[in-house]
């Protein structure tokens, strides 16, 4: 059963963590909503029982300050994982995650580190409007110190989830509910997927298409569309926004000529705008201007009708590779 | 506190002269709380601290030579020049770290106070601050989760009614802080700061109780510093902005809590005046060497510049 044992997103999370905790006394799990799927989804599910309420804790509302705590125990030698169940309320949270565990390493000239899993959950569309559905890795890669990993596959959300948890500094693991019932052949035993290696999901010659978490998926699916109408098109999915995978893009496109990069973020000050600027910066000749799919510099909205030209999905990543074939 | 007292002291000139440029928010005056908490703390046993922080960094075991070497930014000091005077780190001696982003440290000592409550170990954890920390939210989410897990965590208030430039009363309509723990059943000190044995009283009592499984415990200490806000008296930018009233300044040069620590020991002729002159000249003699050594130091080589910023 286990080379081709199936298992979804969420639970490759969940066996991660399962796994992880086993392995190490040092690893723990704290956060808002740890014990319940409401929060969670399954992510979570049978860590409490196994491992007890020491090292499985459900918080208060109070992001900040146990989003410090697991700072703070990760510098006192522990392993945490700090679970946010929406990006959104890890705001929050910004000064533990950006002025100290991001900033440990080096204001303390390598004599202390920080191995805390900063984990945030993407969780969008259902008219959840704007503070309920943003994704911030842009943000999260601007800073130094900083790894940003987004798994779009079952494998890689629980590869990456034992490597942000074996990893030395802050990792921001930042998942996708959109992805939570993909389900793939996973393997039982632990493993770690490399943080800061891209995959090639699929080769193909006419046009590269770069994306990462939920549109990776999506751009998977895109370049099947476009096989059946003769367009051969290699899949880049990042893996790890940062370190961002930079020869991979690079070797990609040199060969195709022509970039398409899909985004579940922001257009601006983004992913997309970094990886066009790689592009730029190496001298790679370019057959047509590269094209980004994002979502639009705009809050996300309610209504449903809104939310319909919002958000980005396959048919828009297909549609948006006319500008480049032409 | 000696110790500390002459660290700080030898750096007024050399902050002056501009030979050090890290910014120095001096201890003196604040000494006999450092120096009476720590006593009670064990190797295993950790610290966070502020950006006035080099009295917890000695008091906690760091070496005078690694401080000054950091405080002039070379790569012998404690942080190989990398954090200057407000990230004084000591990982081996459990002086965790130093931050400056004002009560962003409390959380941290909180996290390693969950650690020693997830090992079992029975560590205990500080977390220094000052009254200006006490306008952060984040003090009272680690109130309410200490209180909440019972952590052996010391919340180590040292009120010296002064948030920089703004006097207590102009951020706190009450300038009660031992009261913010008490809604979270808190076991509460409010002490003379500027007292060691009373600090080491306090401090004995609330180490045992957290050591007990019974914290965590809330010290206020009122203490007061006798120098600026950061530099000796806050005019690194040729402004005068030191606003405290000089007849508050000599009343508590009057407490100065070195001096009546002296007069204790001469009282109970537990030291000689003597003992007390060795005991200062041993100590200038440690200063003094490690100036020199901090002085003779290399500073970090640029090409390391980006060295560090990940494991």
């Amino acid at each position: 059963m286990s080379a081709n044992r199936r298992l979804s997103y969420s639970l490759a999370i969940n066996e991660a963590l399962h796994q992880c905790m086993a392995a190490d006394k040092d690893v723990f799990l704290i956060g808002q909503g740890v014990k319940s799927p409401w929060y969670v989804g399954n992510t979570a599910q049978g860590l409490l029982k196994r491992f007890g309420e020491k090292r499985v804790i459900d918080t208060p509302v109070s992001e900040n300050a146990m989003t410090g705590a697991a700072v703070g125990a990760a510098i006192a030698g522990m392993r945490a994982v700090i679970e946010h169940p929406r990006v959104d309320f890890m705001l929050y949270a910004i000064d533990p995650i950006i002025n100290e565990a991001a900033n440990w390493h080096y204001m303390s000239g390598g004599r202390s580190n920080c191995p805390v899993v900063i984990w945030g959950i993407i969780n969008r569309g259902g008219e959840q409007a704007a503070q309920h559905s943003q994704a911030l890795h842009a943000m999260f890669a601007h800073i130094p110190g900083l790894k940003v990993v987004m798994p779009s596959t079952p494998y890689d959300a629980k590869g990456l989830m034992v490597a942000a948890i074996r990893d030395n500094n802050p990792v921001v693991f930042l998942d996708d509910r959109w992805l939570y019932r993909d389900e793939e052949a996973v393997p039982t035993k632990i493993f770690s997927v490399p943080i800061g290696k891209a995959a090639v999901r699929r080769r193909g010659k006419d046009l590269t298409i770069v994306a990462c978490s939920y549109m990776a998926r999506e751009s998977v699916k895109a370049a099947a569309e476009l096989a059946k109408q003769g367009v051969d098109a290699e899949v880049i999915d990042l893996r790890s926004v940062k370190p961002l995978d930079k020869a991979a893009i690079l070797r990609s496109v040199k060969k195709t000529g022509r970039l398409l990069i899909a985004d579940g973020g922001w257009k601006s000050f983004g992913i997309s705008a970094e990886i066009c600027a790689v592009v730029a910066e190496a001298g790679v000749k370019l057959k047509r201007p590269p094209v980004r799919l994002c979502l639009p510099d705009c809050p996300a909205p309610a209504s449903m009708s809104l939310e319909k030209v919002y958000y980005k999905h396959c048919a828009d990543i297909v549609k948006s590779t006319q500008k480049l074939l032409k | 506190m000696r110790r500390i007292r002459e660290c700080e002291e030898s750096l007024v000139e050399p902050i002056n002269k501009g030979e050090v440029r890290t910014p120095c928010h001096l201890y003196s005056g604040q000494e006999a709380v450092a120096a009476g908490i720590l006593a009670c703390f064990k190797a295993k046993d950790n610290v966070f601290g502020t950006h006035r922080s080099h009295g917890h960094f000695l008091a906690k075991g760091g070496t005078m030579r690694q401080i000054l070497a950091e405080i002039f930014c070379r790569e012998t000091g404690c942080a190989k020049g990398r954090g200057g005077s407000m990230h004084l780190v000591d990982p081996e001696k459990g002086m965790l770290g130093a931050a400056p982003i004002v009560g962003g440290t409390i959380s941290l000592a909180l996290g390693a106070a969950l650690a020693a409550h997830i090992r079992g170990n029975k560590a205990v954890s500080a977390a220094f601050f000052g009254d200006g920390a006490t306008g952060e939210g984040a003090i009272y989410e680690s109130l309410n989760f200490a209180a909440l897990h019972k952590l052996p965590m010391l919340f180590v208030c040292e009120n010296n009614l002064y948030a920089t430039h703004m006097p207590i009363r102009a951020c706190r309509n009450n300038d009660c802080i031992a009261r913010i723990a008490e809604p979270f059943n808190i076991k509460t000190f409010r002490i003379d700061g500027n007292d060691v044995l009373e600090v080491l009283k306090a401090a004995e009592e609330a180490v045992a109780l957290c050591r007990a499984g019974k914290g965590p415990v809330f010290i206020e200490c009122l203490t007061y510093r006798l120098r600026g806000h950061v530099g000796p008296d806050d005019a690194i930018q040729g402004i005068h902005t030191d606003i405290r009233p000089a007849e508050e300044l000599s009343a508590w040069r009057e407490k100065d809590p070195i001096v009546r620590f002296e007069k204790y020991l001469l009282a109970g002729q537990l030291l000689s005046l003597k003992e007390l002159a060795a005991i200062k000249r041993k100590v200038q003699a440690e200063v003094a060497d490690a100036l020199a050594f901090a002085r003779r130091s290399p500073r970090p080589a640029p090409r390391d510049l980006e060295k560090y910023v990940c494991k």
